[in-house]
């Protein structure tokens, strides 16, 4: 019997998935993943819900509607160490680049003001999830155990960090790691 | 009485999109829908910011095809400076455009694609991923791996950063291209080029063994955009735009991008963020029409590199009398002509001097005040619109999103999926795998609007006409 492999979930919030880009960017390092960790929950596997007992979760995004409001409390209570992955989790970033204008002037923009006929706000929140006030960073939302920085970061950044967290520590970046954009 | 599916993510959970599908009395497929879940407001907020700041901001839109956001965004400033940019800028942008046609088509194929074709749609779910595919075949996924590390490899080379590069500005690119970095890239082609063949073959024999299913995925007529070269030939960075019905036919040639507004318009409907472009002559929601793989290979004339161009012949056979692929299932194959074509192509930039020119930025004041940029993106055409004042400060701006245009097309293979496979109160695991699948034909880069890079995460409920639930699945 093998023993268990540490279960690591990514997580993507209101971003543009550029974070997992980067992740996918260890390539070839990928295979070598594949035998130190259990990828339990990520938009790149099939998953249902967010699992528990999650030893680390990767954040990217910040925390821009409701869904993403819940999910990072469900995060939270599952996981044993939560990471805020690239600056849009670390900061807000470009997500929260909206936070000096209105929803409602968003949302008339792009649907009402751009729209050539049919002008509405969708607002079937049934079926869409409901703009929060504000984009905010994840640690403003939850208790956030450490931050990895950039946007992305680079690969060889994270490769860094999921390493030492699979291993038990808490990455200690040196300055080379630490960047914004 | 009267029913409602709902293929929906737990809303606690992460994925952006959902399906609901509607049966009637008779227990009939009514409406089928396929909802985008996010907004991010890139329309209203960038207003304010400087012309220059915005291919930066921009490529932020979307961490897989950021670099075309980059291309179209400067373009767009090219128009507002009303300015030619030098060759060797032209071609290196062409350079880094096919660059992330490779790196995003082989992301879909092997990454996300892949594990459907070859563990099988009914697959264990909890190993139905590139994880799952590294176990089942790892020579076959490290393939895939490094064919996408060499696309991003050029996108880092040019542009010094995978993700997210500023390289390309208003008037050309930042940087020139690193002569000794020519022999490193040239190093690729071969590998790259066999594994485009092998992702071809193996395509091929998943033709064979989903012959049953393929029919179904989105098989209907619907109006093909995409740009062509001014001789008909395969574009991708700077052609006219071309509009062909489902039987073939030419209905639009030689259309300038910068006229785009006269042709689509965008409808909006309460149920979903992303909206609904549809072209004008015909209507909303009458216009309907797809982009990316599968129209341009469909309008093209040709391919002007031999071994792309021998595929699409090849592909074309399969469109018998109608002229024109109209299956979406062949996105997929079209997605695989195009990487070939990617790497036959970069291969000939590579090895074309005027790239390595130094002359590769031309400089102008503002002088227009609204400017047009369009380029192919990987999932198809893809428009900024900026309207700035004299200083070139953002007065307005609109974006014209390539997945935006497949929407109605998408949803109307929610609905033949659901046509096909629901009866009554009979729903099984595989309408889930099937419903998903369809969409993920497209490719959708739901980033740009929303999240689901991968899968869906499901959860179908079969509810009756007053919401009790009669059944329930999760994946």
């Amino acid at each position: 019997m093998t023993p268990t492999k540490p279960r690591v979930a990514t997580v993507w919030l209101g971003g543009c998935s550029g974070c997992h880009m980067s992740f996918l960017d260890m390539d070839e390092r990928l295979i070598e993943l594949t035998d130190k960790m259990e990828l339990v929950y990520s938009p790149i596997v099939d998953t249902k819900e967010f699992p528990r007992d999650v030893d680390v979760a990767l954040v990217e995004g910040a925390v821009s509607n409701v869904e993403q409001d819940e999910l990072a409390h469900t995060i939270r209570r599952n996981s044993r160490i939560v990471v805020s992955f690239g600056d849009c989790a670390v900061s807000g970033n470009v997500t929260a680049l909206r936070n000096r204008v209105t929803n409602e002037e968003l949302l008339h923009r792009s649907y009402v003001e751009l729209a050539d006929v049919t002008p509405q706000i969708p607002r079937e929140y049934e079926t869409i999830a409901e703009m929060m006030k504000e984009a905010r960073p994840l640690h403003e939302v939850i208790k956030v155990d450490a931050f990895v920085h950039g946007c992305p970061p680079t690969a060889d950044t994270i490769w860094f960090a999921v390493s030492e967290l699979l291993q038990g520590r808490m990455p200690a970046f040196s300055p080379v790691y630490l960047r914004y954009g | 009485m009267s029913r409602t599916i709902t293929v929906s993510p737990v809303t606690r959970i992460e994925g952006h999109a959902k399906i609901t599908i509607r049966l009637d009395d008779q227990g009939n497929v009514g409406e089928a829908r396929f909802h985008v879940n996010e907004f991010r407001g890139f329309e209203k907020f960038c207003e304010g910011r400087m012309l220059w700041e915005m291919a930066g901001i921009t490529s932020r839109i979307c961490g897989i095809c950021p670099t075309s956001h980059l291309i179209t965004s400067a373009k767009a400033g090219d128009d507002i400076l009303a300015i030619d940019i030098p060759e060797t800028a032209e071609k290196l942008r062409r350079l880094i455009t096919l660059a992330q046609w490779l790196q995003s088509h082989a992301l879909s194929f092997f990454h996300l694609s892949s594990p459907d074709f070859l563990l099988g749609f009914d697959a264990d779910p909890a190993k139905r991923n590139i994880f799952g595919l590294i176990a089942l075949d790892k020579e076959f996924t490290r393939r895939g791996i490094r064919l996408r590390k060499f696309g991003q490899e050029i996108i880092e080379v040019l542009g010094t950063r995978k993700i997210h590069t500023p390289w390309a500005v208003a008037g050309g690119v930042r940087e020139p291209f690193e002569a000794s970095k020519k022999d490193y890239l040239l190093n690729w082609i071969p590998e790259a080029k066999e594994t485009a063949l092998l992702a071809l073959d193996t395509l091929k024999e998943i033709h064979v063994k989903f012959e049953h299913d393929i029919p179904n995925f989105g098989n209907f007529r619907s109006l093909f955009l995409g740009m062509v070269a001014d001789d008909g030939a395969l574009e991708y960075y700077d052609g006219k735009l071309r509009l062909m019905d489902g039987a073939g036919n030419i209905i639009e040639d030689k259309v300038d991008p910068k006229k785009y507004h006269d042709y689509f318009g965008e409808a909006v409907e309460p149920w979903s963020y992303l909206k609904f472009p549809y072209y004008r002559p015909l209507g909303y929601p009458k216009g309907m029409y797809r982009v990316g793989p599968l129209a341009r290979v469909n309008i093209c004339d040709y391919i002007d590199t031999p071994m792309a161009e021998a595929e699409r012949r090849v592909f074309k056979a399969l469109a018998g009398d109608a002229g024109v692929v109209n299956n979406s299932f062949y996105y997929h194959y079209a997605r695989l002509i195009e990487i070939l074509f990617s790497v036959e192509k970069i291969e000939m930039l590579l090895n074309d001097p005027a790239i390595l020119g130094s002359n590769i930025r031309a400089r102008a004041m503002i002088n227009r005040e609204q400017g047009i940029g369009a380029s192919e993106a990987p999932r198809g055409t893809l428009f900024h619109e900026y309207w700035v004042n004299q200083d070139g400060v953002l007065q307005k701006l609109n974006l014209i999103i390539a997945t935006a245009q497949n929407n109605l097309a998408m949803n109307r293979t929610v609905h033949q999926l659901a046509m096909q496979y629901i009866d009554g109160n009979k729903v099984t695991e595989g309408i889930l795998n099937r419903v998903e699948a369809g969409i993920r034909c497209f490719d959708p880069c739901l980033s740009c609007s929303t999240h689901a890079v991968g899968r869906m995460p499901i959860h179908l409920q079969l509810l009756d006409a007053e919401d009790h639930l009669l059944s329930e699945i999760r994946r």
